[in-house]
């Protein structure tokens, strides 16, 4: 099979396991203009990652565009406030972009104030809010000090980088608001777990688990999270990383600061849900925790494991699609394809790393297309001649697979099942079926005969 | 009455304009977009675009980054020009700027007169600027389809269709139109066209650009039609206005016809234009809307109605309300729409309601006029969610955008047909709600308390 595409320029983006390539693979790195990129931008980025902390108002300096878009974007679940599911912006003009915005920016902030006085809010930057160069730093630290909260600003500029460099920027916001907080004494047997946003719930079975093994839960980043329990992380011992490309920065930064170490997780699939468990008891080495842990995984595999079983003898053989966010998610797609009996043929990400995509292709079969940033064609390219029967993807990639003919699951923010843990696990397969087998699948035929 | 002007925009009641203009350049055959600015905009436009109908959307973005909005964009607009046409192979390609390339103050005219010297490219390329910051996606819209107009229209040529042009309606409202125009027997233009490009047929192979979309021969040929009927009444620099201007083709502007007295007045139009007559069929349309309207005009009496979405789309649903008895309470728009508050000032009050008109205004001041109001049902696009949730109102799904049910392309509105389709969910939506608690209503109000 040939890797040429119509834009030879992106061919430095993908790669095939087994074969020899001439040119060094390429990722994390800018979107070639005009390819249809499939990735968001900076401020997206950080949106979503500082979205989930419920109590905080999210208010966006820019143009409307940007708050329109992104509304109650994330599906996250809060058990407190529901804060965080408006979206505010400085609604800039014409005349704001001329004469600059950082009055009306202060005058938001004390218009928020006047009707909601929540203890933190978080300021987010756009394209037009950098280029106009409004000064947001000293806004945020003038409207700090006038309520006596906290006015956190986001530095997420649109065009400074892609969707990671969001991340970063608001793993870099929350560090300087948790520094703002006395550091606290470590508590032994307790853990903070980064990089789950509660998308159906997903985050309070993790918790749930970590509890049942003796565990005491103390912030999620930022799942369910809100201004007091973010003043609770660093009387953790441990950060536990499952959203590795929005998080495992802030893991670094915490090592650094407060001196608590990391460890990537996974709670994608049985088999990566029981390996992280342990890996996280072993860290502990505490004997309760260890015995909770196994016993915990035993009951929750026997329960998961025959349903998954059961779903399996429908799938096995089938061939899968993979299109996410991250790299460290697709690693954990690919065996979780592999538990229910599918090969995955074409595996590509939005923002994934170097190591990531060197992971991939070490468990990837032969044959594979490994892909970064791919637009619509390239997908629709690769899937055809690979002959795959489902895609995993975003919202963006749901309508393309649906036009071809394709089964879909639903990995995007929105979606209304969680498809973390041992109930993850069953709830990815049941849907994997849902889609795989559905009777719809009869009908798209072609030719002359698709009269049924 | 209800607060003044405040600065921040609490959940807002608008998108921005290049999603506009995306959905225009949609409706001609084989185009393709770019839009000129940073990738994040093309992927959220793309993703509520692809939402709203079920379809793949590709818009491809210039992709700026840092060193393009300090330098200037202009290689990389250069480059995405070149992408596109390898990948897409368009008839025609849609340059829509952003906030950024607006601010950095890209002249996207000279770069692409310079390209296409350049390359030899024949194939038209119609800039059109949309900062975002510079009005909402309904304004995109009809900027996008004048300047699309402006860039094309070069025959003159005299030929015996009709203009028939278009706001951001359904597509099931575009195919209602068309099925009108052709039981009377009239030869049209229908632009922009995208009943087909945003809601195609499943079909083998996949397409990257779907079929459909009004020809490009035919924009072309706009200038020499007898007439254009221009659907739309809140915006003055539109395409009908240019053709009239520029071309002498008489414009009659109408609103959707959504309601009786609008789909009487679209078709009586055409009825006076063309000299063809209102044919039997479209007539008994029109009787069962009539006898629909009085089946249903006492439920609807206690209809209270917050309407809010496009300047379009509202106008219409306030005088459907109006001519059924439903108090419209709350009038609300994120575009600016000063003909529209003209217009409904206007408009004659038999059931002397106290209509409130608020436009460039966001959800947070729906809500607590509607609450103010006693409202209970809300029409408008699936944003209006917030209203059920947040104040408890029902909402009819109606409009762009519908992101939380499937159908919303092909909810259908205009039309006799379309109108009965439209008051039968707006009544069944009163009486659902009615009848969720009346029984327990009526026990508190004359068991309990009596």
């Amino acid at each position: 099979m040939e890797l040429r595409l119509d834009i030879p320029e992106r061919e430095k983006f993908i790669k095939m396991k087994g074969k020899h390539h001439k040119k060094e693979f390429i990722c994390n790195t800018d979107s070639v203009a005009g390819s249809v990129s499939q990735r968001a931008c900076v401020y997206s980025g950080a949106r979503v990652v500082l979205n989930p902390i419920e109590d905080a108002v999210h208010l966006v300096h820019g143009p409307i565009g940007c708050a329109s878009y992104t509304w109650d974007i994330r599906g996250s679940l809060s058990s407190g406030s529901e804060l965080f599911r408006n979206s505010f912006s400085s609604d800039l003009k014409e005349s704001d972009v001329i004469f600059g915005g950082e009055e009306k920016l202060s005058k938001c902030i004390d218009e928020i104030y006047e009707k909601y006085k929540p203890k933190l809010i978080f300021v987010y930057s756009t394209c037009i809010a950098g280029v106009i160069g409004d000064d947001i730093k000293a806004v945020c630290k003038e409207s700090s000090k006038k309520y006596n909260i906290y006015v956190v600003p986001v530095e997420s500029s649109g065009f400074i980088g892609n969707k990671a460099a969001g991340y970063k920027a608001a793993c870099n916001s929350l560090l300087e608001l948790i520094k703002e907080f006395p550091v606290l004494k470590k508590e032994p047997l307790s853990i903070n777990y980064m990089g789950d946003f509660n998308l159906a719930g997903e985050a309070w079975i993790i918790k749930g688990y970590l509890n049942q093994m003796g565990l005491k839960v103390n912030t999620i980043f930022t799942g369910d999270s809100n201004f007091e329990s973010l003043k609770k992380s660093t009387a953790s011992s441990l950060n536990i990383v499952q959203c590795a490309g929005s998080m495992t920065y802030l893991a670094k930064k915490f090592e650094e600061t407060f001196g608590i170490p990391y460890m990537k997780v996974s709670f994608l699939g049985i088999e990566d849900t029981s390996n992280s468990l342990r890996k996280i008891a072993a860290f502990f080495n505490d004997k309760d925790v260890m015995l909770k842990t196994e016993k915990l995984i035993e009951e929750k595999t026997k329960m998961a494991k025959p349903i998954i079983e059961k779903y399996k003898r429908y799938l096995k053989g089938k061939k899968a699609a993979i299109f996410v966010g991250g790299g460290f998610k697709a690693i954990s797609l690919i065996k979780q394809f592999r538990e229910l009996g599918i090969d995955v043929v074409v595996i590509g990400t939005q923002n994934g790393q170097k190591d990531e995509y060197e992971k991939i292709e070490e468990i990837a079969d032969y044959g594979t297309v490994i892909l970064d940033d791919a637009n619509p064609s390239e997908l629709e390219k690769f899937m055809v001649e690979k002959g795959a029967d489902i895609l995993a993807g975003g919202v963006k990639e749901r309508f393309l697979s649906y036009k071809m003919g394709i089964a879909f699951i639903d990995h995007n923010h929105d979606r209304k099942h969680p498809l973390s843990g041992y109930e993850g696990a069953i709830n990815f397969a049941e849907e994997v079926y849902t889609t795989a087998c559905s009777p719809v699948w009869k009908y798209v035929k072609d030719g002359v005969d698709k009269y049924v | 009455m209800y607060e003044t002007y405040k600065n921040v925009n609490e959940n807002p009641c608008n998108m921005c304009m290049p999603l506009g203009g995306i959905i225009a350049f949609r409706g001609i055959e084989k185009s393709m977009v770019l839009l000129h600015g940073s990738q994040g905009c093309a992927t959220y436009m793309r993703r509520h675009i692809a939402e709203h109908y079920h379809e793949p959307i590709d818009v491809a973005s210039s992709s700026l980054n840092e060193k393009g909005t300090v330098y200037g964009g202009e290689k990389n607009l250069i480059k995405a020009l070149d992408n596109v046409i390898k990948v897409y192979n368009p008839n025609c390609i849609g340059i829509l700027t952003t906030c950024l390339a607006e601010t950095i103050g890209e002249d996207i005219d000279r770069i692409k007169s310079e390209y296409k010297a350049s390359r030899n490219i024949s194939i038209p390329i119609i800039t059109v600027p949309t900062p975002g910051y510079g009005g909402t996606h309904s304004e995109g819209f009809v900027k996008t389809s004048y300047r699309i107009v402006e860039e094309l229209l070069t025959n003159k040529e005299r030929h015996d269709r009709i203009n028939v042009i278009v706001p951001n309606i359904s597509t099931a409202d575009l195919r209602e139109i068309k099925r009108l125009l052709e039981l009377m027997k009239i030869p049209y233009i229908l632009f922009p066209d995208y009943s087909d490009t945003l809601d195609s047929p499943f079909n083998f192979p996949y397409k990257k650009i779907p079929d459909g979309g009004t020809k490009i021969s035919d924009i072309m040929s706009m200038g020499g039609s007898i007439a254009t009927i221009e659907i739309g009444i809140n915006y003055e620099e539109t395409p009908g206005k240019y053709l009239q201007d520029r071309f002498d083709v008489p414009l009659y502007k109408v609103p959707i016809p959504i309601g009786l007295r609008n789909t009487d007045r679209f078709l009586k139009l055409l009825n006076e234009i063309t000299g063809n007559p209102i044919p039997k069929s479209i007539e008994m349309e029109r009787g069962r809307l009539l006898d629909g309207m009085i089946d249903s005009h006492k439920y609807n009496f206690e209809g209270r109605c917050t309407i809010f979405g496009d300047p379009e789309m509202v106008y219409s649903v306030f005088t459907t309300c109006m001519e059924n008895g439903i108090h419209p309470l709350l009038i609300a728009t994120g575009s600016k729409a000063q003909r529209l508050k003209e217009l409904i000032a206007g408009e004659n009050n038999p059931l002397d309601d106290d209509i409130t008109i608020v436009d460039e205004t966001d959800f947070s001041r729906i809500l607590k006029l509607s609450e103010e109001k006693e409202v209970n049902i809300a029409i408008g696009p699936s944003d209006g969610k917030y209203l059920t949730e947040k104040g408890g109102i029902p909402l009819v799904r109606l409009g762009f955008p519908i992101l939380d049910r499937v159908g919303g392309q092909r909810i259908l509105s205009v039309g006799y047909t379309g109108t009965l389709n439209f008051l039968d969910r707006i009544t069944n939506t009163l009486l659902e709600n009615k009848y969720k608690t009346y029984r327990k209503d009526m026990y508190e109000k004359y068991y309990k308390a009596m």
